[in-house]
């Protein structure tokens, strides 16, 4: 009898041990999983913008690097002493043994504003552009050494754009800022002659450069 | 009308004010000492003086002349009062055929001014003008002629 009723409890008591188990798993298990969830949930609301935004800046990116590399702005952005001229495969030294000089002006005697005046001139074909404050101050110089950027990786052209000891100061915005008003950029788009302008227009650069900004402003690491 | 000051004289002009200064310089106002030679600022043949620089007047608007002070190798020196360089120059015996002569003289003259000892490597620095005949070697015995006499001088 007492073996009877000691089944009886056991089968009475087995189902409710069990149920009260599952409901506890289940509810452990639950709590786990809809933590889980949410905490990934957060990651993936969080990371993922991230990510796209790096990879869409690092996108726009090799769009910017296109332009700086153009023979309009690069030939004036030597990483050695020697200004350049012609386009594309064409490019060479400046001729008649133009330097740099000591302020990026070129050599005693032979400065930069000797024959590039503030305008293009159509007659003779030698470009010139104005200083931003007067229109009849030449502004044609060499960008400085430390804005070089030939022979350079894009990492490398990166680091140097966004290097505020070597760009001048400038932050990400600056540099938009510089792009869209700098005479000599501008000049790129309107650069006289039979010279190749940049090949997309200037407000689509800036476009692109104001979303790489807004993106975050990445370059690539290697 | 543009205003300017040429070898020490005020003048004005009435030509379109994008034509080169050396077209103004030998055609309005008959200077003809300043050189045409490739009319795109390579051979320096029109180098005049602009206030303290010099520029290839061949690519200079004369628009941009106005109110500026010009030299050009007229306003230098003449027969009786040479200018040091152009002494110089005749010492040395420096000229061929003589063309590109002023445009290297104007050049000279302005390094001279800002370096008065230049070595050869300033003076390949600094003068870059062409001549068709080869006389280099003699503008750089004038130019170091030039420069000894300007310290005994001083």
């Amino acid at each position: 009898m007492k073996k009877k009723a000691a089944s009886m409890l056991f089968k009475k008591k087995w189902p409710q041990g069990i149920l009260v188990l599952v409901v506890l798993l289940f509810t452990s298990a639950s709590a786990f999983t809809i933590k889980g969830l949410t905490s990934v949930s957060k990651e993936y609301r969080t990371i993922t913008p991230v990510q796209e935004n790096e990879q869409r800046s690092l996108k726009l990116f090799r769009e910017v690097t296109k332009v700086l590399r153009h023979a309009r702005c690069i030939n004036c952005h030597p990483s050695d002493n020697f200004p350049r001229q012609g386009d594309g495969d064409e490019t060479h030294r400046h001729l008649m043994n133009v330097q740099r000089g000591p302020e990026d002006r070129g050599m005693l005697g032979m400065q930069c504003t000797n024959c590039h005046q503030s305008s293009n001139n159509e007659a003779s074909g030698v470009p010139g552009a104005p200083e931003p404050d007067n229109p009849d101050l030449s502004r044609w110089h060499l960008a400085p050494l430390s804005m070089g950027w030939m022979g350079l990786t894009d990492a490398e052209l990166g680091a140097r754009l966004l290097d505020k000891e070597q760009n001048g100061g400038m932050n990400p915005e600056d540099l938009v800022e510089h792009m869209k008003d700098d005479p000599l950029v501008l000049w790129g788009w309107n650069p006289g002659s039979d010279r190749e302008p940049i090949p997309i227009s200037h407000d689509d650069f800036i476009k692109i450069l104001e979303e790489w900004v807004a993106t975050g402003a990445h370059v690539p690491e290697q | 009308m543009i205003q300017f000051n040429l070898n020490g004289k005020e003048v004005e002009v009435k030509d379109d004010p994008n034509t080169p200064l050396l077209w103004v310089l030998r055609d309005s106002l008959g200077l003809k000492g300043t050189k045409f030679g490739c009319g795109k600022a390579l051979c320096g043949a029109c180098t005049v003086h602009l206030a303290d620089t010099t520029v290839r007047s061949c690519s200079f608007p004369v628009r941009y002349a106005e109110g500026k002070s010009i030299t050009t190798i007229e306003g230098l020196g003449d027969a009786e009062r040479l200018h040091i360089v152009q002494a110089a120059w005749i010492e040395e015996q420096v000229p061929q055929c003589g063309y590109c002569q002023p445009g290297f003289v104007m050049a000279a003259v302005k390094l001279l001014e800002r370096n008065p000892d230049p070595t050869e490597e300033d003076i390949n620095n600094a003068i870059t003008n062409l001549c068709r005949c080869g006389t280099y070697s003699r503008i750089k015995k004038a130019i170091h002629t030039a420069a000894r006499n300007i310290k005994a001088q001083n």
